[in-house]
């Protein structure tokens, strides 16, 4: 009998999912090596199934998105029962990524935004409820967390993998590396093992020429003309995440001509993101006085966005005082 | 934010050649200060990585004091400029995390400073006991879940309208 | 964090007497930790009255013989004090001695606290945090290099001769090296030195010869240190011996080359612009070496490209213009700076009228008019060149304890001042005023000088001098350089006209002490002095290991200082010498080559340079030889590839979790 995979996409965009399809042939190897029980964006599943299976009996589980609501975390723990191996997929499962920017606001001005603004049409200001009476009974729908977690902040994860999202390559190399061992042909790395990303940060693949950094002006890439295609583009002055961001996805933003915004998060061993990410930047300004040095960081106009962009919610102080204070 | 009990709890950066000095000094001296600042020794303010404040104020501490040797006095030459763009620039992403910048403070003491950074210290812990416990430690971001609830800065309509069955 | 075998940890709580025992529950806070420890690996916690005392390190080394501790923590005083005492203990037990950690509890709360129940639960935070930290610490062993046995020393003034002769004299070798043509520095251009008024050139010139000719002594004037690398016992240092155009090997001094020469220049180093030199020259007759030196901005021949009247005569024809600068490379073990003071700029207080009034003159020009050497041969004449003074007034402080420019006493100038009445006196007859604001004489046989030049009639005035101007309001004025001042013993203004007036300026940093310092890896102060490692303790030793600070360069002071300093350099470059070997400190940062992405950021954060960039492999590496071990790149990392030892991220962490009592099994105290 071949052994059970399944995936889950909790709160992230799907660009997981896609990522996972992405890999072409290789995704035919998946269905060849294992039993494919729970993919609800692939085939049709219910929770129930998944609740009627013996724990422990998934051997490996791809988990992608992170945790917003009691849906979310009642999955994430369902799915942790159930599964030997537990991977945190991508981005949003290991350090809350985008939607875990939300974590700046409380959440209470999440849906307000989401429902009542500008953008919004909602004449009558309706708001979701999480419960509501119909005749056939009682209608549920989830019910947001004050803030969103990381899945490893819920549940006890195996390996990680990042990436926004993780490289098809990378997830083509994981997929080998499983059946390998599948087959007993290779050992699983050890538990907590950041897996399908490099050793080093993101520098480390990018072509471009650096010199020792001193920058009197931080900039927009799109405020400076013409970008040089050849050298470092922190050098040139626009904050690049690279320095800090874990090497594995070939440098693939610094490589097109954009700065790296991080999606591949910490450095093995790395604490806080945004905690390397200001030392980075601050070291490479070239000014002695406060005057000058607030001056030229004024040109990074969101210091916090900039560094906890993909981090936040898996940082040190996973979110805004605001959004864990309003409870 | 009005608890009469509260004592802020303080974790204070020292340099080895000068603040911490000054802290040595304050004490031959004699010289009283508040009792809330718990001080870490450092070789020279340029080692302090943001994460220690980051990791202070998450743990349970109200307020970070950083010291070092003044401008152009660093032992090390000119490693406290470095703490100074660091410090300025980490203000910065804890006003953006929604901290007072005021709960974490660069200060500057000589080793013969042992009387400024006496005042200092008890200066800040009265700034920290004006602003309230941080009580970061004690938020657990999802553990407990809410319903929809009011926003926080706008008002929201009043009168909610029935979802059509 | 340590998740491997256990560590023992043993806790040592000192009384210090009633020190600490008076605020603090010693008792208390031992048991403490002893109960709310343990799951972190405490497995013994004691008091005792004074953990320094023999006794008291006898039970730490008991308890790591015997209970097999791994770790000890001493809660006593601040580790400035006795880290050592503990270290040395823990190594004679034969535990390294990095794994012993001091949780300040004196100096940090018994002696800055006063609520006995405040101060006890601190020390028990800060226990909490060494116990924390010290599980983190690792074994670190004490690196050993060897002393390279010769010294540089930097500036040729009478402290950087005294240094060099003392050291050549104890066998050892000397590069001496001075920018000017001649060593000597300011000291040389005096007429008589206070307060015994022997001639300068009389006692400085021996030994200015001395230097010269020493077989231990190599003389590098016209030099300049261009490079320093290395560290303590093995500097490695770049000098520029800027082109002389005169071949030393062949030139004898002679001094044919500067008669013939026959363009004259206004010299403002020696003469201090009162007097001229020849562009080829030596700056002034005893000069040492006494090889000229060509001027070649203002050389004819290097100007027009015609003249060589110098190289027609000289008889061994040592005048070489094809001559380049040179670069030089040596190795030292020690450096000493001996670089001297500028003299304040009198023009920056304008109302003084220093460069708009013509009699107004600075201290050194004055040294230079006394100077029987000098360009009026010893004559004190107005700027006319002929006309002697009837009346003379001498403003002290100029520059000096002034918020508008330097807040310092500059030391000398009461005594100089005083030293200028007597020669005026002396020389001229003329009444002398003297301008102060309060007059410090300290020291051997100074006030007794200024007990004489009272005597011998000088009069004093008491009160910061407002003005000084030609504008005359009445017939006894006219034509005379009016003092406008405060009499404050006599609580009135006071106009005074005289015929000179003599400005006693402050001294000064070196114009350039910052990019010397910073060559040379040490600091300056606030006003720009080099930093001396300890004020009283330590005067002529840096932070920096084996770079001294002599002589003015650490400070203004007289003579006797200076050479006292000099001479306290020299036994302390003696000592290291020898030693043979020092040890340094093992805090060092290093590189992890695997996660060094080469991106290049730490690259400009090294005061000392000891982060280089690999090309080849496309990372950073650090030379252990060359890091001070402040911890910037480590803090710096982006990539988290930097590591330091002895203050690792994962000791401070975890010293900030204990602080935070975050390491406690059960709740808070
Ligand atoms: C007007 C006046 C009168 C004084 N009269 C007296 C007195 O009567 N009695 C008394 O005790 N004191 C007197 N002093 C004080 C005295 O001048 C100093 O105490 C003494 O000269 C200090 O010696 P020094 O070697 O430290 O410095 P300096 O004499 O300044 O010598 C420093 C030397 O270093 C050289 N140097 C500087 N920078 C460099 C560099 N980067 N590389 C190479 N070489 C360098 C300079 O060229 C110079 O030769 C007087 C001071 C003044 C201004
Ligand atoms: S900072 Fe960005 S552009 Fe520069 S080397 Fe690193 S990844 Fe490349
Ligand atoms: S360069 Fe940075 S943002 Fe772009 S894919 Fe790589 S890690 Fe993500
Ligand atoms: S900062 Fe870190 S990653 Fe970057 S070059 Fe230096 S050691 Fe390497
Ligand atoms: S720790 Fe300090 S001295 Fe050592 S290499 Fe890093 S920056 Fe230089
Ligand atoms: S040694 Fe004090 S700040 Fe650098």
């Amino acid at each position: 009998m071949k052994p059970k995979f399944a995936m889950y996409w909790a709160a992230s965009c799907g660009g997981c999912e896609i990522a996972v399809l992405n890999t072409h042939e290789k995704i035919l190897d998946v269905d060849a090596n294992f039993d494919v029980v729970f993919w609800p964006v692939a085939m049709d599943a219910k929770y129930k199934d998944v609740e009627a299976m013996e724990d422990g009996s998934i051997l490996l589980t791809l988990f992608n998105g992170s945790i917003r609501n009691d849906e979310n975390e009642h999955i994430a723990k369902l799915l942790r029962r159930k599964s030997k191996l537990l991977v945190a997929f991508g981005s949003c499962a290991c350090e809350g990524c985008i939607p875990g920017l939300a974590n700046l606001s409380p959440v209470g001005d999440i849906v307000h935004t989401a429902f009542n603004t500008i953008t919004t049409d909602n004449p009558h200001g309706i708001y979701p409820r999480t419960s509501y009476d119909v005749p056939e009974g009682e209608l549920h729908i989830p019910t947001l967390a004050k803030a969103l977690r990381p899945l490893e902040q819920v549940v006890d994860v195996d390996y990680y993998m990042p990436g926004c999202p993780p490289e098809s390559h990378q997830i083509a190399a994981v997929i080998d590396l499983v059946v390998k061992v599948v087959k007993g042909e290779a050992e699983l790395p050890p538990k907590g093992a950041t897996i399908g990303v490099g050793d080093s940060t993101v520098c480390d693949e990018c072509p471009r020429a650096r010199n020792v950094k001193m920058i009197k002006e931080f900039t927009r890439i799109q405020d400076i003309a013409p970008v040089d295609p050849t050298l470092c583009i922190l050098e040139q002055g626009v904050p690049c995440n690279g320095p800090a961001t874990r090497s594995g996805c070939n440098a693939r933003c610094p490589q097109a001509g954009a700065q790296c915004i991080g999606c591949y998060g910490p450095a093995e061993g790395v604490m806080d993101y945004g905690a390397r990410l200001i030392t980075a930047f601050s070291s490479v300004i070239d000014a002695t006085t406060p005057e000058e040095i607030d001056h030229i960081l004024d040109g990074i106009p969101d210091p916090t966005g900039q560094v906890y962009r993909f981090n936040l919610a898996g940082s040190l102080m996973k979110a805004n005082k605001s959004a864990w204070e309003k409870a | 934010m009005t608890d009469d009990t509260f004592e802020p709890t303080i974790i204070g950066f020292t340099c080895n050649w000068c603040s911490y000095r000054a802290s040595d000094l304050a004490g031959t001296a004699r010289m009283k200060y508040a009792p809330n600042v718990r001080l870490i020794r450092l070789m020279c303010s340029g080692r302090l990585d943001p994460t220690f404040v980051l990791r202070a104020l998450s743990g349970g501490a109200d307020g970070v004091m950083i010291t070092g040797c003044h401008p152009g006095e660093c032992h090390y030459i000119e490693q406290n400029y470095k703490a100074l763009r660091r410090f300025l620039l980490l203000r910065r992403v804890l006003t953006g995390l929604g901290i007072e910048p005021e709960r974490v403070k660069l200060v500057w003491a000589s080793a013969a400073e042992g009387a400024k950074f006496a005042a200092e210290a008890t200066a800040f812990v009265e700034e920290i006991r004006k602003l309230g416990p941080l009580n970061w430690g004690k938020a657990d971001s999802g553990q407990q879940t809410v319903d929809h609830e009011e926003p926080s800065t706008v008002h929201r309509p009043s009168s909610e309208v029935e979802v059509p069955a | 964090m340590s998740d491997q075998k256990q560590e023992r940890v043993g806790v040592y709580v000192c009384h210090c007497g009633t020190n600490i025992a008076g605020t603090v529950d010693v008792v208390d806070v031992a048991n403490w930790a002893a109960e709310k420890l343990k799951h972190q690996g405490v497995i013994i916690a004691r008091e005792y009255k004074f953990m320094c005392s023999s006794l008291g390190q006898e039970l730490i080394e008991k308890d790591i013989k015997e209970l097999g501790l791994t770790r000890v923590v001493v809660a006593a005083c601040s580790p400035h004090l006795h880290e050592k005492t503990f270290r040395t203990a823990a190594k004679n037990a034969g535990l390294n001695p990095y794994l012993v950690e001091l949780a300040s509890i004196r100096e940090q709360v018994s002696w800055v606290h006063t609520d006995k129940v405040v101060a006890t639960a601190k020390s028990k935070a800060v226990v909490s945090g060494a116990v924390s930290r010290v599980i983190e610490n690792r074994a670190l062993d004490e690196i050993k290099v060897p002393i390279n046995p010769n010294t540089l020393i930097v500036g040729g003034g009478v402290a950087g001769i005294q240094s060099a002769l003392e050291i050549a004299n104890a066998g050892f070798h000397v590069y001496l090296v001075e920018r000017e043509p001649s060593i000597g520095g300011h000291m040389a251009q005096f007429d008589k030195t206070f307060p015994t008024l022997d001639c300068s050139a009389c006692i400085l010139t021996p030994r200015m010869v001395e230097a010269g000719t020493h077989p231990n002594i190599t003389l590098l004037t016209w030099s300049e240190v261009t490079n320093v690398a290395g560290y303590v016992g093995n500097f490695h240092v770049t000098i520029k011996k800027k082109a002389r155009f005169v071949n030393e090997e062949l030139c004898t001094g002679c001094g044919i080359c500067q008669e013939k020469c026959p363009k004259k220049v206004i010299d403002d180093v020696y003469e201090a612009g009162l007097g001229y030199r020849k562009t080829v020259y030596t700056p002034f007759a005893q000069a040492v070496p006494n090889f000229p030196v060509m001027d070649k901005e203002n050389c004819t021949y290097f100007i027009k490209g015609t003249c060589k009247a110098c190289e027609k005569f000289c008889p061994t024809n040592a005048i070489d213009f094809a001559q380049q600068d040179q670069m030089l490379n040596i190795d030292v073990g020690n450096i000493i700076l001996a670089t001297g003071y500028d003299l304040f700029d009198a023009r920056r207080v304008s109302n003084y009228g220093y460069g708009r009034l013509p009699n107004v003159f600075t201290s050194l020009e004055f040294e230079r008019l006394s100077n029987a050497a000098g360009p009026t041969s010893g004559n004190i004449v107005l700027r006319d060149g002929k006309t002697m003074p009837k009346s003379v007034g001498i403003i002290h402080c100029v520059g000096s304890r002034d918020k508008n420019f330097n807040n310092y006493c500059s030391t000398i100038c009461c005594m100089q001042g005083l030293k200028f009445a007597h020669l005026v006196h002396e020389r001229t007859g003329a009444t002398v005023y003297n301008f102060y604001i309060d007059m410090r004489t300290a020291y051997k046989a100074y006030d007794e000088f200024y007990q004489r030049v009272l005597e011998e009639g000088t009069l004093f005035v008491r009160g910061k001098v407002a003005e000084v101007t030609d504008a005359a309001r009445n017939d006894r004025e006219k034509g005379k350089l009016i003092i406008q001042c405060e009499d404050t013993l006599a609580g009135k203004q006071r106009r005074i006209p005289v015929d000179m007036v003599i400005l006693s300026s402050g001294l000064q940093p070196r114009k350039d002490a910052k990019e010397v310092g910073k060559l040379f890896g040490i600091s300056c102060s606030m006003d720009g002095w080099f930093t001396e490692k300890h004020p009283k303790l330590d005067p002529v030793a840096t932070m920096t290991e084996g770079i001294y600070i002599v002589g003015c360069a650490q400070g203004p002071k007289d003579i006797p200082s200076s050479v006292a300093q000099g001479a306290a350099a020299s036994a302390r470059v003696l000592d290291k010498i020898l030693q043979k070997e020092v040890s340094l400190e093992p805090i060092k940062a290093s590189i992890n080559k695997e996660a060094c992405s080469g991106c290049r950021i730490c690259n400009g954060l090294c005061p000392f340079n000891a982060i280089a960039f690999i090309a080849d492999d496309m990372v950073s590496d650090i030379n252990p030889a060359l890091c001070q071990g402040c911890g910037t790149c480590v803090a710096a990392c982006p990539a988290g590839a930097i590591s330091g030892t002895g203050f690792s991220d994962a000791q401070i962490m975890a010293q900030i979790d204990g602080l935070l009592l975050k390491n406690l099994e059960i709740g808070n105290y």
